[in-house]
Formats: structure tokens, sequence, C-alpha cells
């Protein structure tokens, strides 16, 4: 972060010296780009160092007409704390039993399609499937498949908005937009509280900058080394009235996982 | 679904039950062949066991086909019954397995190592479990896997009664080995190298033992035909270019038999269009070319009707909750115009009831080709599966 800062810094020195003007309102004043990245930064930069996480999780899908499907899964994450290059995931579905054993590698990257394979255990099958579907339904839920895989810091642009309150907390809010390709949102409305720095809601726009989705994020806890995460995550669609929640269990983290466990050639041990 | 600690480390115990309507359109034509229905039962065990540690693991998975026409199509299996031993970079397994080599959609041309249980289905995705020792490790550099298989599995055939057979009944106590053995003596090996690079998947294969496409003989019994598995070695690539929407796939294979060595490839793509309705939609097109250099004398090779084929197919995924999805191709042979196609819907209903609609069919079947045997065999088959 600090690195990040000085460069810009020392480009607006840079500048400033060349026009020869406004030196130290370039220095001293910071744009609202570089707050709401700062702020996106250091909410992001919180649980680094985690270096793996397992966690189960519950699924709960519910139409407009409230009837609800549930699913089990589990994911296993792998951190990768150079911030060029996204985290390793692995994403395994426990129910519906006609699908149990279905899984999901991938690979993020930061501007570039990231790398995914499914595997289908009736087949023992592992196949490498095209990332361009950012937007699409996961798995028949209100969260797309870019709400899970893009959640690196660089693949958005900041800016910040001002600060407010939410559910009795300050916080601030910014502005993402995304950098990648194929994304379903013109932009993202974050709330972040000021105390611990997460991220308490997300409201989403769609490509026509319409209120798509809200996600809350709720239950947080804080772990070893000051690690937070949330337990319930709560996907609202506003557009057809549907909404899907995530109710994690407890995290395990540094369980050992290392690039080994999430090359493709585990997936055939899963089922 | 119950995960009871018992005896140390995790159990989990699951089954499936499949309730099946097989309807064709036409009667048969072959002396003895059933005309319209075809109903049937599918039973399925899951059995599961890890340790506490995780390295070990022990897996059942018996199945069973209960076949109210076709004495034949009545059978057991076990598809998977193995003793597993997963480290960091090595894993070993004893037994029974099931096992998927390739890329292609339309055929399986470098998948070699399990038998196919033709008697369930003639898309060869049903498999019988082979009994083998296999040893891979996982590297930077991909992963290796080798092979050794010391009982061979003949295939499944249809009897005398059922829809889809040859002219003749394929009888598996006339099969031939190698230099016309009754039994397999050989031992088989298959070696394996999968990897990545950027957006390139890449495998390479070896496989040297009995071929599990038997050549179809004439016998001593004028209505019966008797396979004969050769002693085969071959090598296998396949690939497969991911970049945006496209798949791009390539499979290709060297096959030497005691008659010949040729070659066969399928290559191809898939294309996506993701999003097409308001609620994500997502439609898939494929095409395929199959060719296959093989002798077309049956005294020389084992039969096949993707020798200069066209397959194009499309697959609508609708992404809701109950992963509907919808899958229909046609492949066309590209020297007689010959066709024969597939359409396949699937739904779940409720968390265990999964009900799937498929149907094959065969038109515009030039009396010289292959499939001219299955002219009056298209159909539709109706399935209802509780899982538990």
């Amino acid at each position: 972060m600090f690195s990040n800062r000085l460069n810009k810094l020392t480009k607006s020195v840079a500048l400033a010296a060349l026009i020869g003007t406004g030196f130290t309102t370039a220095v001293f004043s910071q744009s609202a780009e570089e707050k709401g990245f700062e702020i996106a930064a250091r909410s992001d930069r919180s649980d680094t160092g985690f270096e793996s996480s397992e966690v189960n999780a519950v699924m709960t899908l519910t139409n407009s007409a409230g009837r609800t499907t549930t699913r089990e899964l589990y994911f296993k994450t792998l951190e990768r704390e150079n911030e060029d290059v996204g985290d390793k995931s692995l994403t395994v579905f426990e129910t519906p039993r006609d699908v149990q054993g279905t899984a999901l590698l991938s690979h993020a990257k930061i501007l570039e399609a990231d790398d995914q394979w499914l595997y289908l255990p009736a087949l023992k099958r592992v196949k490498r499937i095209s990332s361009a579907n950012k937007s699409g339904p996961f798995v028949g839920s209100e969260f797309a498949f870019e709400d899970f895989t893009s959640t690196e810091l660089n693949k958005y642009e900041y800016s910040y908005v001002g600060e407010d309150t939410f559910d009795g907390m300050a916080v601030d809010v910014v502005e993402r937009k995304p950098r990648y390709e194929n994304s379903g949102y013109v932009r993202q409305v974050s709330l972040i509280d000021q105390e611990v720095f997460q991220v308490r809601k997300i409201d989403f726009y769609d490509r026509k900058n319409s209120l798509l989705k809200t996600l809350t994020l709720s239950d947080y806890r804080e772990y070893e080394g000051g690690v937070w995460r949330a337990h319930l995550l709560t996907m609202e669609n506003h557009q057809t009235g549907k909404s899907t929640s995530i109710q994690y269990g407890d995290y395990a983290f540094k369980t050992g996982l290392a690039d080994n466990d999430f090359v493709k050639g585990v997936l055939r041990r899963i089922r | 679904m119950a995960s009871t600690p018992a005896m140390g480390g995790d159990f989990d115990v699951g089954a499936s039950v499949g309730t099946e309507l097989r309807t064709f359109f036409e009667d048969g034509t072959l002396p003895g062949q059933f005309d319209t229905f075809q109903p049937s039962l599918q039973l399925e065990g899951d059995v599961r066991w890890q340790s506490d540690s995780g390295e070990w693991d022990l897996v059942l998975v018996p199945y069973a086909r209960l076949d109210g026409q076709d004495d034949r199509r009545t059978h057991f299996d076990m598809r998977e019954a193995f003793l597993r031993w997963s480290g960091d970079e090595w894993t070993f397994r004893a037994g029974l397995a099931k096992v998927f080599w390739g890329v292609a959609e339309s055929r399986h041309l470098v998948d070699i190592i399990n038998q196919y249980d033709t008697v369930e289905d003639i898309d060869e995705e049903d498999k019988l479990g082979q009994p083998m020792v296999e040893i891979s490790t996982i590297q930077d550099w991909g992963q290796i896997t080798g092979y050794v298989m010391p009982f061979f599995r003949k295939r499944t055939f249809v009897g005398r009664d059922g829809r889809l057979r040859f002219n003749g009944i394929i009888d598996n106590d006339l099969a031939r080995f190698g230099e016309g053995d009754e039994r397999n003596a050989d031992v088989d090996f298959a070696l394996r190298y999968s990897h990545y690079i950027g957006d390139w998947d890449i495998g390479l294969s070896f496989f040297h033992g009995a071929s599990r496409e038997p050549r179809l003989l004439a016998s001593s019994q004028p209505d019966l035909l008797a396979p004969f598995y050769d002693d085969i070695t071959q090598f296998g690539v396949d690939l497969q270019y991911t970049k945006d929407a496209w798949l791009w796939k390539f499979e290709g294979i060297i096959r030497e038999t005691p008659f010949e060595t040729f070659a066969a490839a399928v290559g191809g793509f898939e294309y996506s269009f993701y999003g097409i309705t308001d609620d994500g939609a997502d439609l898939g097109v494929l095409m395929e070319y199959q060719y296959d250099g093989r002798s077309e004398d049956f005294f020389e090779a084992a039969p096949t009707i993707a020798d200069n084929d066209l397959f194009v197919g499309a697959r609508l995924a609708m992404n809701d909750s109950q992963d509907t999805d919808f899958l229909g191709g046609v492949v066309t042979d590209l020297d007689d115009g010959s066709m024969s196609g597939l359409v396949e819907a699937s739904t779940r209903i409720g968390d265990f009831w999964v009900v799937e609609l498929e149907s094959r069919f065969f038109v515009n079947v030039d009396n010289q080709n292959l499939l001219s045997v299955f002219r009056n065999d298209s159909n539709v088959t109706l399935r209802v599966t509780r899982y538990f």
C-alpha cells in the first residue's frame, strides 16, 4: 500500500514540478480515487497472511414465491500474497446427492481470464471450462461467478464516496468499478466499517446502471491473527425478488494446503 | 448421506434407485427382438470410508440393472471397489476403478482404460470397473500415472431379445484373445501424462494390452458372432485450448494391431453464448469432425461408424436451482449421409429426485452403413431416479 501511494505521490510531484504550479495541493490533498483505494486495500489486506482456509457452508436458495432449496458445499482457499496474482480455490458440492462431488477449481488472475476446471464425478471427467461467464448465476443462485471469483483488490478501480452509518456502525462508502472483462456490473457500492475495516454491504448495479442486487455480510467473527470472516452472506435480487444466503461453519486457517492441492489432478480424488 | 464416526475415520453411505422406460418407435426386425416397451430398474450403492488422517480411503460402488425384456441387460457390476493412499505428491490405488481421459464430446478416442458397458447405452459413457494397480504422482511439471491391469473385462452385449443389436448375437463365451486363446493371459499396461500450460491443457497416453474394442467374427453357429480382442499398442494425444468462450479440442491416436497400424482423430470446438435469457441461461454450440483410418474389413478391424463423420450439437443450461439442461446433437456420415442423433433433457425435482428424458434416433441410414442394423431402433427413454 505504502509503495503504491508513494508512486502516486512521486508522479504527482513530478507532474507538479513540470507544470510549476499547484505543488502543495497536488501533494497534500488526496484524490477520491486514492482514498477509495486506500480504504479498500486496508480492508482487503486485513487478512493478509491467512495462508489457507477450509470451511463448510450451506447455501439456501429462495425463489420469489418463498420456496427454498439448499446445497451443502465446502471451500478450500490458498492465499497468494502477491497482489498481482489471485488466490487459488476449490469448491466442492456435497448435496444435492445427484451432484455430490462436483467440484470447481479456480486459479484467479487479476485482469486476464481465470483458469477454471470442472470435475464431473459420474464420468470421472475433469473439464477445463471457460471463465468468460463472469455474470452467469453460480449453480442457480443469486450469486454470479464473479461474486466468488473476483474478490481480488486489483480487479477494481475505486472511488471514495463519503461516510455513512450502517447497522449502528460508522462506515466508509467506496464505489468500485470492475477492470476485468465480461462483468455484469457497471459499478458496485460497498460499505466498509471504520473499526475493523470489513465489508458490510455491497450494492451491485447492472450494465444499465440499475440496482440489481444487494449483498449483506454479517455475523463477523475474529480468528487468530486478526483475521475476520463473515459467517452469513445474503444476496438479494431486487429485480426478481429471489435471494440466496450462505451460512458458513467455523473456518480453519493454515491447514497445510499447498499449490499441489490446487492442481487439476487432485480433482479425481474427490469422488 | 449418513456421516457417522464408526471404528475410526469417516463413513459415508449413499444409494440411488432409477426406474426407466425405454420406448421404441418401430417394431424390432431381427428374430427374437421385442417390439416397443423396455422397462428396467437401476440400483447403485455408494460406500466410502476415509481415515482420520485423510491419507487412506476405501470406495465401493456396486451397480445392478434389472431389465424387463433382455436377460443380457440384467447384470451386476462393481463400478468401483478400491483402496487408495494419497500423499502430497504420490497416490496409490488398487482395486476396480473408473478412469476418464480426453476432451472431446462426440467420441472418446484416447479413453481406453475401462471397458464399455454397452448394454446400458451405446453412447460410450457407461463403463465397467477395471481391475488395476494405479500409481500417480503430481509434480510441478504435471501428473504422471501408471496403470497395471492384470484382468480383462469383456464388453457387454445385448441378448437375442434386445434392441440396438447386430444381426448376429455377440457371445462372450466365444471370445478370443491374442493368438486365438480363450483367455487373456497377458497383463495390460498404460501410462498417462497430463498437464496445463496457460490456456492449453495437454494429455499424452500409452497403452499396451488387449483392445477394448473387439473384432466381430462369424462362428460355427450361424447366428452367433465371436468377439476377438486383439493385442494392441496405442499412443494417444489430447489437447484443449481455452480462450474466452471458445474451447478448441483435439484427440488423436495411433494404434498398432496384428493387422495394421492406423490413425484416428476427433477435433472441433465448443462455443458458449452466456446469459441468453434474463435468468442467465447459457447456450453452447458444438462441432466436431471424426476421422478413423482403420480397415473397413471386419476380419481385420473392429467396426466403427466414426470414420468420416461430422457432429453438430447444442447444449442449453438453464442455470436454475434444479440444474435443468438440454443437449441435442446429430452425427452425419459424410460419405453416405446416414445420421444418428440424440436429444437429452434433465432436471431435479426437490432435493432427491432427478427426471431425465433421452432420445436416440437414426435417420436417412444407408443400407451399406453400419448403422443400418439400428435403422428401426429409434427410441425415447424416460428415467426417474431417487437419491438417498
